[in-house]
């Protein structure tokens, strides 16, 4: 998270030096090396916290894959999806099932689980280009309708189709534990957060390049009018699927992640509700920005953790418990994109942007 | 005749931050037609969306029979008697004529003298009547016309703002309608406030000329004068 | 012969349900070029007032009627305490606000009443009468039939005949021509929001009990299917909302007969995806490739 809110200022420099085609290679440079500093912080971060903290660091990795991939789409490409909750579902049970067959076969190395998140991931691209060059096609509610009737029906196939997805039960994943050389005590938590971590910043890396690229501009170039970027000789459906397929690789690797934390994967974890908490993790964090996306993908693992907490400070019969759990960070959540929508359309990060404009403004001296 | 039906003080409006009216002051006397003229972007539109309160004046006051109309929503004008016929006359293509002109006649209680000044309108304009059920967008131009004057007749207003009514109508079209104006000012009492480009056929029927340029009035004359002394003509209307 | 004939009948009772939740999208739409990604989870709000009240007086229809004023009230809050404060200069913000109140409204369902399936009565039996030997229709799909047929009739009564309706058809098409000649606009938008949430609960109360039962979600593939039906007429035409219902209720209907009821889900998808890509203006829509 850190990693990105960093390379925010950087990266604003960097659009202007990568307007000439010589200077491109110091952007791919300077993402590298952010994401080496951030890799390194990771590292260190990981032995200070206990498992648990760890664990959910890791999530916050793998939600950070999707909301980035859907800010590329949503925020820069101007493409609405409901669906990318599937697109989750998509990665997770390839990765599933991928990592279970490797399994029958003896397979059980972890190496191998780079080859399912691989497979993972190309699955997710084959699904991402067929809704995508309809989405292509579609403008508005059209857009927003089919999509959210992908969100609604992909996981009501594991049940029409349970002989492979088994239902409503879902699949275990067996993953390996960590290597060996690590040390017999090495908590599987730090591990999950490694790997998760790894994922994540190439990942981010791949997008960071992408969005500075001549690909980037396009995308906003379509955005921000169709008409303007045909006539400019960008090929605009074109770069619509390819904006789809890109933030349909990113959420299918996220769900992938995901499967591998929590070592099983079923239909309830994909279903709207989650697609709508990606929407809302990238419109609060700030549309747009890569940087709103790491805001988005943190409140989605601190809010639940928060109501918890909260819920605990009461006395309450253990049903009312569980049902003010599972629902209250639902609500906060529908209730602050209601409400950031209203008062804030620019998120998080837009706020923090006006901010540090503001204060940039009264102390120039960081100005270059 | 008794005052200024309409009065308008030091109004300014714009769109957003860019101001549009500047310090423009007006006065409109009761049963007369004043005509506004000016050139293609001058503010006429501005100043009627302004009166009729689609946009919020930034400074000034607007009067209507002496009363302060700030804080009188849009809708709520029709009531006081003012009415609007916009740029492009506004028929609802989608309703059919009948239901163009009884929405223009909803907002009154007296449902009885609704329905006379329905037939009434019918009368002046024949053309209508016959075309009951058709949809607006299945009239011609000059059908329109009538349709969106009609419309506005129906509620028996006291002021009437028109907003180039002659604009892609025939020259026969144009005379009529001219003349419709004058008769209504001298049967009823009606008072006009009528934008035109057509310079020539405005400042015809109209007893009072006022000159806009780039937001502000540049001149308030009576029309006889606008029409008669050359070197005014000239210097303000350029022929 | 006999089961294609029940299936046909059954299809048009589905139908019916999706035709009246199609109906209160397409009323929406026209009046503000809002598609309410909302009215699923505000319909389940009105059925679980109507399950309240049905619980705590024991009949059926008090919770009927107290659904249906729960319908109209949330829709008119919806739209002065929401959808009023949006800009809508860009189109993806209502959508997402929409979305909000999806996630909020269901959230607080699930806080109230719990996030299990709860039983939703029928009025009358859903046991369908043999006519010759042959099983047609059951006495809940002729209410079914009757009620929407009323609330459709009532509909295009209300807007081709009342001065109510034709102010919020004027203030649909021209807004502010419409404030010019005195019509409170943003009143009648409230009306049409209020409209709509009520028919839109009419439908859940219909369509819930002949499904799993009552659930914060039980109105997501239901909202799915009328929206591809409301597409399926185009989203601008109230008669093209009614056959799109029908026939994507003879549609489902026919799969979950001769091919099985979990293909449901995937022969909506499959139906939205075919209509968007090949007449994204709907059925009735003039031929021309319309961008949408
Ligand atoms: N909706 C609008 N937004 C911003 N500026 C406008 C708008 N409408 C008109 N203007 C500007 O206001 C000025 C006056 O326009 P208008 O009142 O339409 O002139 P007229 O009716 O005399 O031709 C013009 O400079 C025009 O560009
Ligand atoms: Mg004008």
């Amino acid at each position: 998270m850190s990693a990105t809110r960093a390379a925010a200022p950087q990266a604003r420099h960097a659009a202007a030096d990568s307007a000439r085609p010589g200077r491109s290679l110091p952007t791919v440079v300077r993402h590298l090396a952010v994401a080496a500093g951030v890799a390194l912080l990771v590292l260190l971060v990981s032995y200070q916290l206990d498992s648990f903290r760890n664990f959910q660091l890791a999530t916050v990795a793998a939600y950070l894959c999707a909301t980035a991939g859907l800010t590329v789409l949503t925020g820069l490409c101007g493409q609405l999806s409901l669906g990318h909750g599937a697109l989750m579902a998509t990665g997770a049970y390839t990765l599933a099932l991928v990592q279970n067959a490797f399994a029958e076969r003896g397979l059980t190395a972890g190496g191998w689980l780079i080859v399912s998140l691989v497979v993972a991931v190309l699955a997710t691209v084959v699904v991402g280009a067929v809704v995508g060059v309809a989405a292509a096609r579609l403008r508005g509610p059209y857009l927003a309708g089919l999509t959210l009737a992908v969100a609604v029906v992909v996981p009501a196939l594991t049940v029409t189709f349970d002989g492979v997805f088994n239902g409503e039960q879902g699949l275990a994943v067996p993953v390996a534990p960590a290597p060996a050389g690590l040390g017999s005590y090495f908590p599987h938590e730090r591990w999950q957060l490694w790997v998760a971590a790894a994922a994540t910043l190439s990942c981010l890396v791949l997008l960071a390049n992408l969005v500075r690229s001549r690909y980037g501009r396009a995308f906003r170039a379509v955005r921000d009018d169709e008409v303007a970027a045909r006539l400019a000789g960008i090929h605009v459906a074109r770069t619509q699927v390819v904006a789809f397929v890109v933030s349909a690789a990113s959420a299918g690797l996220g769900g992938a992640l995901l499967a591998v934390l929590a070592q099983s994967v079923s239909p309830g974890a994909f279903g709207l509700t989650l697609s709508l908490f990606l929407l809302m993790a990238v419109v609060i964090g700030g549309l747009g920005r890569l940087a709103g996306a790491a805001w988005g993908a943190v409140l989605l693992v601190a809010l639940p953790d928060l109501t918890h907490s909260l819920t605990n400070l009461f006395t309450l019969s253990p049903a009312a418990a569980q049902r003010l759990e599972g629902n209250l960070p639902l609500a906060i959540f529908g209730a602050t994109l209601i409400v950031v929508m209203i008062a804030a359309p620019g998120g998080v990060q837009g706020l923090l942007s006006r901010l540090t404009r503001a204060l940039r403004a009264r102390w120039p001296v960081g100005r270059s | 005749m008794g005052g200024d039906l309409l009065t308008v003080e030091a109004l300014a409006a714009g769109y957003g931050p860019v101001p549009v009216l500047h310090d423009v002051d007006l006065r409109v006397p009761t049963g007369t037609i004043a005509a506004v003229i000016g050139a293609n972007g001058a503010g006429k539109t501005t100043l009627l969306r302004t009166l009729s309160g689609m946009l919020r004046p930034t400074a000034g006051r607007i009067l209507l029979d002496g009363r302060d109309l700030r804080g009188t929503p849009v809708e709520q004008l029709v009531r006081r008697g003012m009415a609007h016929v916009p740029e492009g006359r506004g028929v609802i293509g989608e309703l059919t004529v009948e239901e163009n002109l009884r929405l223009g006649a909803l907002w009154r209680r007296d449902r009885t003298a609704a329905g006379h000044a329905l037939d009434e309108v019918y009368q002046l304009f024949e053309p209508l009547a016959r075309r009951r059920r058709h949809l607006g967008h299945q009239l011609s131009g000059g059908e329109r016309q009538m349709l969106a004057l009609g419309r506005a007749l129906v509620g028996r207003p006291r002021l009437l703002l028109l907003d180039e009514p002659s604009l892609g109508l025939a020259p026969r079209v144009v005379a009529q309608t001219m003349a419709l104006l004058r008769r209504l000012r001298d049967d009823t009492g009606l008072t006009v406030l009528l934008v035109e480009q057509n310079v020539r056929s405005a400042l015809a029927v109209a007893d009072q000329g006022i000159v806009m340029s780039l937001g502000r009035v540049a001149l308030a004359a009576p029309a006889a004068r606008l029409r008669d002394d050359a070197d005014l003509r000239h210097a303000y209307l350029g022929f | 012969m006999d089961r294609f004939l029940f299936l046909t009948l059954d299809g048009l009772s589905r139908g019916a349900v999706y035709a009246a939740f199609a109906l209160a999208l397409v009323l929406i739409w026209r009046a503000g070029r809002i598609v309410n990604f909302a009215q699923g989870a505000m319909a389940v709000a009105a059925a679980y007032v109507a399950y309240s009240v049905t619980a705590a007086t024991g009949s059926y229809w008090l919770g009927f009627g107290a659904a249906l004023l729960a319908g109209l009230l949330l829709g008119a809050v919806v739209d002065i305490a929401v959808m009023r404060l949006v800009d809508h200069r860009s189109p993806l913000n209502p959508v997402i606000v929409a979305l909000g109140l999806v996630l909020l409204i269901q959230a607080v369902l699930g806080m109230v009443y719990g996030n299990e399936y709860l039983p939703a009565q029928t009025p009358f039996s859903r046991t369908a009468l043999t006519v010759g030997g042959t099983a047609v229709l059951s006495p809940y799909d002729l209410f079914v039939f009757a009620t929407v047929g009323v609330v459709g009739a009532a509909l295009v009564w209300v807007f081709t005949r009342t001065a109510i309706g034709l102010r919020m058809r004027a203030a649909a098409f021209a807004p502010e021509v419409s404030r010019l000649l005195g019509v409170n606009v943003g009143g009648m938008l409230t009306l049409g929001w209020a409209l709509a949430s009520g028919v839109g609960a009419l439908a859940a109360m219909l369509v819930i009990p002949t499904e799993l039962g009552l659930h914060p979600h039980a109105m997501d593939l239901v909202f799915v299917s009328a929206f591809t039906a409301a597409v399926l007429g185009g989203l601008d035409s109230p008669p093209g909302a009614v056959v799109g219902g029908l026939g994507v209720g003879l549609l489902l209907s026919y799969v979950s007969g001769y091919a099985g009821g979990d293909l449901i889900p995937l022969a909506v998808l499959a139906l939205l995806l075919t209509v968007l890509l090949l007449r994204p203006g709907g059925l009735f829509a003039p031929v021309t490739a319309r961008r949408v």
